[in-house]
């Protein structure tokens, strides 16, 4: 093993012909962190914690979201131009449908 | 299957149009699903006279499925990683269980719509069953494609024509299948784990 072999499994990091990707052991890690944050999702449903229920449960969703995209679909090694197709999809969705849901007066009624 | 082993071709773009055209398409998608949930939202308190959703999931259930469906995630990328090693051994392996926990995930959802129904919550029982039913539907025809592509992934390898220079075929079908991953941890938390109206 060369010195420079050394040090991408150090930083947890190979490089192949295309583009920089994790190693196996930092998607198991990704994975476990994944699962974690699952589990306080569903601990959420036997747990009361009153009226941060819903903020706790998006900004975990959301943080799932992230680390899924980030490291499993590779935005965060890949060309910017793939995180821009679709987050553009995405913040385009979630405008058009929180303009619709207010049009159904949804955030008041609930 | 050659031709799609497109990543050291020189584009106009400099980068896989393969893969770019997957990320149009997963960003047109969150249009459709957006649409789907958005639309679960607005008819979720309208049951009538049939079961309420806070009244029906099963969230110990669905929370088991949504961890298979998690960790199929996992099996994708190590399939993905083991092709781009050349180890096409344990790229057959992973891809396959993928495609199983899939499998898993899917014959879930085919438990949980049967229980639903037997329980008299049926397709147009009321707007809330329809959108439910609409939604997550679409997302298990999602994940069936996804099932499918990876088994043809899989048989092309037994066949000898997935090789270490078609990485990017596995790539691109492993950015569908997170895809898939993602909008069911949008549907679970929204759907299931936001407290639900009651009858």
């Amino acid at each position: 093993m060369s010195t420079a072999e050394i040090t991408e499994e150090q930083n947890d990091v190979v490089h192949d012909d295309d583009h920089d990707h994790p190693s196996d052991s930092k998607y198991f890690q990704i994975a476990l962190i994944l699962g974690v944050l699952t589990a306080l999702e569903v601990a959420t449903y036997y747990v009361d914690i009153g009226p941060a229920l819903i903020p706790v449960l998006m900004v975990m969703m959301v943080v799932k979201f992230f680390i899924v995209a980030a490291w499993f679909m590779h935005l965060r090694f890949d060309n910017s131009l793939f995180t821009k197709f679709f987050v553009g999809g995405l913040v385009l969705a979630v405008a058009v449908y929180v303009i619709a849901l207010s049009t159904f007066e949804f955030w008041s009624k609930g | 299957m050659s031709d799609t082993a497109t990543s050291d071709h020189a584009t106009t773009t400099g980068m896989s149009h393969n893969k770019l055209a997957m990320w149009v398409f997963l960003g047109s998608e969150c249009l459709l699903f957006g649409a789907l949930i958005s639309t679960y939202l607005v008819y979720r308190g309208r049951f009538a006279s049939g079961p309420a959703p806070g009244d029906i999931f099963d969230i110990p259930f669905t929370s088991v499925s949504s961890f298979v469906l998690l960790m199929s995630s996992l099996t994708m990328v190590l399939a993905l990683s083991a092709i781009k090693r050349g180890d096409l051994r344990n790229n057959r392996l992973w891809l396959l269980t993928t495609a199983l926990l899939g499998s898993l995930f899917i014959g879930g959802q085919v438990y949980e719509f049967t229980t639903f129904f037997r329980e008299g919550l049926g397709y147009t029982t009321s707007p809330f069953s329809s959108a439910f039913f609409t939604l997550t539907g679409f997302h298990g025809v999602h994940v069936s494609l996804g099932i499918i592509m990876l088994m043809s992934m899989f048989i092309s390898s037994l066949r000898g024509s997935l090789r270490k220079e078609h990485s990017e075929t596995v790539e691109i079908i492993g950015l569908y299948w997170h895809f898939v991953d993602i909008v069911w941890i949008f549907i679970f938390t929204v759907i299931y784990l936001v407290p639900s109206p009651t009858s």
